[in-house]
C-alpha cells in the first residue's frame, strides 16, 4: 500500500516535469516538502544553496537550466534564506527574448529586489525597450515590474513624456465609445474609469495652464454629452466640476460648471443637493460670486433636518466666510456646535469657530463672547492654546494702544464672567480662563470689590475641587486680587472661605497647589511695596528679567568679606584644590564634577585641608559622600557658590542615614560666632539668601564639642564615638548603627574631635531658620521615642527661630511651635522647660545648619505634621 | 487609498460580507460595524443623503430591501460614483446569482467575494465590465 502510494507520487511528480525541469528539481521540491523540522529543511536549503553556487560558476550554461537554477534560487529565497549570488543571473535573463524566459526573469526580479537596489539601473533600459515591445504580453510583463521596482528617481525614465495629451486623448475615446460594450454602464460608457481620468487630469492640470488649456475641449464635450437623468451621469459630472476647480479654467468651462451646480442644487434628491454644495464649495474658491445666486438653497440646505447635508454646508459657509457675514455663521456654526453630540465633530466645528473667529472678529467685544461661548459648550475639546490665546489677547488688547477701550473690553468681560459663573458644570479651561480674568482685572476698576471677586473665586475653587488646575488659577487669581489690595494701601481682609481654602491647600496632595497656597500666605504678609515689585499691575505680559549674577546680593557680599568672611573662588579654581587635598591614601584621580565616579571617594583627611571646613571632615569609614568636607552652609545656593570646596557642605547637617560618623570638628560651630551675621571664619558664610531670614553664621564650625553633650550622646546612643559636629547621624533611623559608630574616630588618624553629640541640644541656633526639615522631624520623632527627655527637644531646636535659642522645647511647644511656622509667623521660638540645654542648643543649632544646606526655601512645616501628629 | 471597507449588513445588524482594505482588528470592526449600522439605520426613515460622514471618512450607502450596503470612503473619494458603485456591484451579483437576494449571498459567500475581488483591489476600482469579472467565476464554476 505504501509502495503504491510512494509510486503514484513519483509518477506525479514525473509528469510535472513536463516544463523541462531537471530531478535535481524534483528531488529539492520534495525533500523540502518532505522535511519534518525546520533544521532538516535548512539544511536542505544550505546544501542546495551550496549545489548552485558551483553550478551558476559554470561557463555557458543553456538558458533552460537557467531557467531552472533561478526558479530555485527563488525557492531558496522564499524559505527564508539568501541568494543574493544569483541576482545578477536573473538580471541577465530579463534581457532574453523568449517570452517565458523573459516573464521568469521579471518575476525573479520582482522578487528579489525592491527599488532601491542597485542593480534597478541595469533592468531599467530592459524595462524601457519591453514597454516599447510590440507583443502586448511583453508590455504587461514590463509593466508589472515597473510597479515593483521604480522608485522616484527613476520614474522619468519609463514614464511617457507626454501625459497630458495621452489622457486626453485616452478619455476622448471613451466618450466617443470606442470602448467594447461591456463595459458600458447605464448608457454611459465606462463611467468608471471616466472618473478616474477625470482625477488624474485634475492632478495634471492644477497650475499649470499650458496643460489645462489641453483638456478644455473634451471637458467641455463632457459637460455636453452627459446625461443628468441618471446618477451616474451626475457622478461624472460632478468629478468634472471637481476637475475643473482643481486646473485653472476657462470660463466658459466656469459657466458651465455653474449651471451644472445649479441643477444640483434644484434638485429634490438630497444627494444632488450634496454634490451641489460640495461643488459649490470647491468653485468659490475661483469665483466667489457663484454663491450669490444660491444663496437661498444654501439657506434651505442649512435647515434641512438632514445631518450630513448641514454638516455639508457649514463646511461650504466655513470657505466662505468673510467680515461681512462672519457674525451670522459663527452664530449658527456655534448652536449647530451645542446641539452635536459626537466629540469627535464638536471638537472640529469648535476649532473651526475659534478660527474664523479669530480671523475675522468685527469687534473685540463679539470675539470675547464668542469665545466665552465656545468654551462653555465645548470647552474641554479646545486646543489649550485658544484659552491662553484668548486670555494674552484680553491682557495685551487688541493692538490699537487705546487704553480706554482695553479697560471697557476687560470690563465687559469681567462682568460677563461673574455671570457665566453661576452655571454649574463649565468645563475645566473656562473655568481657568475665567478665574485668570477675574484674578488680573476683577478689581481693576473698582467696580466689583475684592471681597466680593475673591468670594467667587473661593467658590469656584469649592464647586470644583476635584480639578487641580482651575483650583491652582483660582489660588493665583486670589494672589493678585490681594496683591492689587495691599500695593494700593487698602488693608486686605481676608474672607474666611479664603482662609479656610488656604488651610486646605497648604495641606494638599498637590505640590503645585502648596506651593501656590504658601506664596499667597507669604504674600499676605508683606508690605505694600514688595508686593507691588512681585505682582505688578496688569503685568501679565510682561519679561520678568532675572539677574543672573544675583547683583542685588552685592552689597552683602561686600559686608560679609568685610567682616572676614573669604571670597568665592571659583569652581575651577577649587578643582585644583581638589588635586592638592590631601584625601587618603589610594587613588587619587582627577574627580571630574560631574561624572559618575565608580570607586569610592577617599576617606576626606579633615585637617589637611586648606580651609576650615577641613577641620570639619569626618573620618567616615563607609564611602558615603558626607565624607568630604561639611561646611555649614547659609544658603543651599548661594553658599555653594562661596564654597571654596566642592565637598558637600554638611555643617551643622546631621548625617541621616548610614553609620554615625561624623565631623570632628563641628562642635566648634555651635558656640556663639553665631552672630546674625557670619562672621565666622568660614568661608561661605557671606551671603544669605535674601529671602529667608537672615542665617548668616550658620556657617562656623563648632570648634569644641562640649564634654556634657558627648556624654549625653554617648548615653544616650549607647557609646558612640564618632564625633559630631555639625552633621549628626540620623539619630532617629540608626540607633543601632550609633553603637558601632565607634570605629570612625579610631580610623581616621587625623585626630577627631570628640564624638559628635548627636543630640547637641545645647546649641542655639544663630541664624533664623524656619524652614524645617522634614529629616529632622523624623528623627526628632525617632529621637522622642528612644530617648528620655532630651528627644523632645529635638523638635523644639529643629523649629527654632533664628535668633539663639539656647532653652529646648518640649514637644508640645513643637507642635505649636509648627503651626506658628505654619502661619507663616516665625518668631523666636520660647522654648519650655529645659532638658539638657546643651545638647538641646547644639541640636537646634545643627538642626538650623542642615536646614540652610539641605532644605529647600521654602518652609512646609506642615509636610510632616500627619506623622507627627 | 480611495475604498477603505465594503460591508453588507441586514436590517437587524448582522453582517453578511465584509471587506476591509485596511488592517482593523477583531475589536475595532465590531464596534465599527455596530456605530456605522446604527447610523444608517437611523437615517433611513426620511429623505436623506445616502452619505454619512463619520469620523475622518464617509460611509456611502444604500438599502436593498432587508440588506445595507455600505462602503467607507476617503474624504477625497466621488460620493455619487462609488454610490453607482454599489449598484453596479449589485447588478453583477444578480447577473450571476439570478435574482440575488440576502440568502445567496450568506449561502454563496465565497463567491460574493471572488466577484467583488475582481472589482475592487487595494481599496481601487479596477473592473467594472460584468463579462470581465463573471468570466473568471463562471470558469471556476465549470471546473467544479
Amino acid at each position: 500500500m505504501e509502495q503504491l502510494k510512494t509510486i503514484g507520487r513519483e509518477l506525479a511528480m514525473g509528469s510535472q516535469g513536463g516544463f523541462g525541469q531537471s530531478k535535481e528539481f524534483l528531488d529539492l521540491v520534495k525533500s523540502i516538502g518532505e522535511a519534518r523540522s525546520k533544521a532538516e529543511e535548512d539544511r536542505i536549503v544550505l546544501s542546495e544553496i551550496d549545489i548552485l553556487k558551483r553550478k551558476l560558476l559554470e561557463p555557458d550554461i543553456p538558458k533552460r537550466k537557467m531557467k531552472e537554477y533561478i526558479i530555485r534560487l527563488v525557492y531558496i529565497e522564499m524559505l527564508g534564506h539568501d541568494a543574493s549570488f544569483g541576482y545578477i543571473h536573473a538580471v541577465k535573463m530579463t534581457h532574453d527574448d523568449n517570452l517565458l524566459l523573459k516573464r521568469t526573469g521579471y518575476l525573479a526580479v520582482t522578487l528579489f529586489l525592491n527599488e532601491d537596489h542597485d542593480l534597478i539601473i541595469l533592468i531599467v533600459n530592459t524595462i524601457q525597450k519591453d514597454l516599447r515591445s510590440d507583443n502586448y504580453l511583453v508590455v504587461c510583463a514590463a509593466l508589472n515590474a515597473i510597479c515593483r521596482l521604480i522608485n522616484e528617481e527613476t520614474i522619468p525614465a519609463v514614464l511617457p513624456q507626454d501625459l497630458v495629451s495621452s489622457f486626453v486623448s485616452i478619455l476622448k475615446q471613451v466618450t466617443e465609445r470606442r470602448l467594447p460594450k461591456s463595459y458600458d454602464y447605464h448608457q454611459m460608457p465606462a463611467p468608471f474609469i471616466q472618473i478616474k481620468l477625470l482625477k488624474i487630469m485634475a492632478l495634471l492640470g492644477s497650475g499649470d495652464k499650458s496643460a489645462s488649456e489641453i483638456m478644455y475641449m473634451v471637458l467641455g464635450d463632457l459637460f455636453r454629452k452627459c446625461d443628468s437623468s441618471t446618477n451616474i451621469g451626475n457622478a461624472i459630472l460632478y468629478e468634472c466640476i471637481r476637475s475643473i476647480s482643481c486646473i485653472i479654467p476657462s470660463p466658459k468651462l466656469l459657466e458651465a460648471a455653474a449651471d451644472a451646480i445649479s441643477k444640483f442644487l434644484k434638485s429634490d434628491s438630497h444627494n444632488l443637493k450634496y454634490m451641489g454644495i460640495d461643488g459649490l464649495g470647491r468653485l468659490i474658491k475661483i469665483s466667489p460670486d457663484i454663491a450669490e445666486q444660491h444663496q437661498l438653497a444654501v439657506i434651505d440646505c442649512l435647515e434641512d433636518p438632514d445631518d450630513t447635508l448641514k454638516r455639508k454646508t457649514f463646511e461650504l459657509l466655513y470657505k466662505m466666510t468673510k467680515s461681512s457675514n462672519v457674525e451670522v455663521i459663527v452664530d449658527r456654526m456655534i448652536d449647530y456646535m451645542i446641539s452635536i453630540n459626537d466629540n469627535h465633530y464638536k471638537t472640529e466645528i469648535a476649532s473651526r469657530c475659534v478660527e474664523l473667529a479669530e480671523q475675522f472678529a468685527p469687534s473685540n467685544q463679539w470675539f470675547i463672547q464668542i469665545m466665552n461661548k465656545v468654551f462653555e459648550h465645548a470647552g474641554d475639546l479646545v486646543n489649550i492654546k485658544v484659552a491662553h490665546n484668548l486670555m494674552r489677547l484680553i491682557a495685551e488688547g487688541f493692538g490699537e494702544d487705546d487704553d480706554d477701550a482695553d479697560s471697557k473690553l476687560r470690563l465687559s468681560a469681567v462682568e460677563s464672567y461673574l455671570q457665566i459663573m453661576s452655571e454649574p458644570k463649565l468645563p475645566s479651561l473656562f473655568l481657568q480662563v475665567i478665574s485668570w480674568v477675574l484674578g488680573e482685572y476683577g478689581t481693576a476698576d473698582g467696580k466689583y470689590s475684592a471681597s466680593y471677586i475673591s468670594g467667587k473665586l473661593c467658590d469656584v475653587a469649592d464647586a470644583y475641587s476635584s480639578d487641580e488646575t482651575v483650583k491652582g488659577y483660582a489660588v493665583s487669581a486670589l494672589m493678585k486680587i490681594y496683591a492689587f489690595e495691599i500695593a494700593s494701601g487698602r488693608k486686605v481682609d481676608v474672607l474666611p472661605e479664603c482662609q479656610s481654602l488656604i488651610e486646605e491647600l497648604l495641606a494638599s496632595h498637590s505640590t503645585d497647589l502648596q506651593q501656590r497656597a504658601y506664596e499667597l500666605q507669604a504674600l499676605l504678609a508683606l508690605d505694600a511695596r514688595a508686593v507691588e515689585s512681585i505682582l505688578p499691575l496688569d503685568a501679565s505680559c510682561e519679561d520678568i528679567e532675572v539677574d543672573k549674577d544675583l547683583s542685588f546680593l552685592n552689597g552683602y557680599i561686600q559686608q560679609a568679606i568685610e567682616s572676614g568672611a573669604q571670597p568665592y573662588i571659583s569652581e575651577r579654581e577649587r578643582s585644583g584644590m581638589l588635586e592638592t587635598t590631601d584625601y587618603h591614601s589610594q587613588d587619587h584621580h582627577e574627580v571630574p564634577s560631574h561624572a559618575l565616579r565608580f570607586e569610592a571617594y577617599e576617606r576626606p583627611k579633615p585637617s589637611s585641608l586648606p580651609t576650615q571646613a577641613s577641620t570639619e571632615l569626618v573620618p567616615v569609614p563607609e564611602p558615603s559622600y558626607y565624607s568630604e568636607a561639611h561646611q555649614p552652609i547659609s544658603t543651599s545656593s548661594v553658599s555653594e557658590r562661596e564654597s571654596s570646596e566642592i565637598k558637600l557642605r554638611l555643617d551643622g547637617v546631621k548625617q541621616k542615614w548610614g553609620r554615625p560618623s561624623y565631623q570632628s570638628s563641628t562642635s566648634a560651630s555651635s558656640t556663639p560666632p553665631q552672630a546674625a551675621n557670619g562672621t565666622s571664619s568660614h568661608p561661605d558664610v557671606g551671603v544669605g539668601s535674601s529671602s529667608l531670614k537672615p542665617r548668616s553664621s550658620y556657617e562656623s564650625k563648632k570648634p569644641e564639642i562640649d564634654p556634657e553633650k558627648q556624654r549625653l550622646a554617648a548615653s544616650l546612643f549607647g557609646g558612640s564615638s564618632s564625633s559630631r559636629s555639625d552633621r549628626k547621624s540620623s539619630s532617629g533611623g540608626h540607633k543601632p548603627a550609633k553603637g558601632t559608630a565607634s570605629k570612625p574616630p579610631k580610623e581616621n588618624p587625623i585626630p577627631v574631635q570628640p564624638p559628635p553629640d548627636l543630640l547637641d541640644f545645647g546649641e542655639p541656633t544663630a541664624t533664623g531658620v524656619t524652614a524645617t526639615d522634614p529629616f529632622k522631624e523624623l528623627e526628632g520623632l525617632m529621637d522622642s521615642s528612644s530617648q528620655d527627655g532630651g528627644s523632645t527637644d529635638v523638635m523644639g531646636v529643629l523649629y527654632s527661630d533664628a535668633a539663639p535659642v539656647t532653652t529646648t522645647t518640649s514637644v508640645d511647644s513643637l507642635l505649636s511651635e509648627l503651626s506658628d511656622s505654619s502661619k507663616g509667623n516665625p518668631g523666636t521660638y520660647q522654648s519650655q522647660t529645659s532638658k539638657g540645654p546643651n545638647s538641646k542648643e547644639a541640636l537646634e543649632k545643627d538642626a538650623l545648619v542642615r536646614q540652610m544646606g539641605v532644605n529647600p526655601t521654602s518652609q512646609n512645616p506642615t509636610l510632616f505634621k500627619d506623622l507627627l501628629g | 487609498m480611495g475604498i477603505r471597507f465594503i460591508l453588507m449588513v441586514n436590517k437587524q445588524g448582522q453582517t453578511r460580507l465584509a471587506q476591509y482594505y485596511e488592517w482593523l482588528t477583531l475589536e475595532e470592526r465590531r464596534a465599527l460595524e455596530g456605530e456605522i449600522v446604527r447610523k444608517c439605520l437611523a437615517r433611513n426613515d426620511q429623505q436623506k443623503c445616502s452619505f454619512v460622514e463619520h469620523r475622518n471618512y464617509k460611509i456611502v450607502y444604500r438599502r436593498y430591501a432587508s440588506l445595507f450596503f455600505m462602503v467607507g470612503v476617503d474624504d477625497d473619494e466621488n460620493e455619487l460614483a462609488i454610490l453607482e458603485f454599489i449598484h453596479l456591484l449589485v447588478e453583477t451579483m444578480d447577473k450571476h446569482f439570478g435574482n440575488v437576494c440576502e440568502l445567496d449571498i450568506m449561502f454563496h459567500l465565497e463567491k460574493a467575494h471572488f466577484m467583488l475581488e475582481e472589482m475592487v483591489m487595494n481599496g481601487c476600482i479596477v473592473e467594472t465590465s460584468k463579462a470581465n469579472i463573471l468570466s473568471p467565476i463562471q470558469l471556476m464554476d465549470k471546473a467544479h
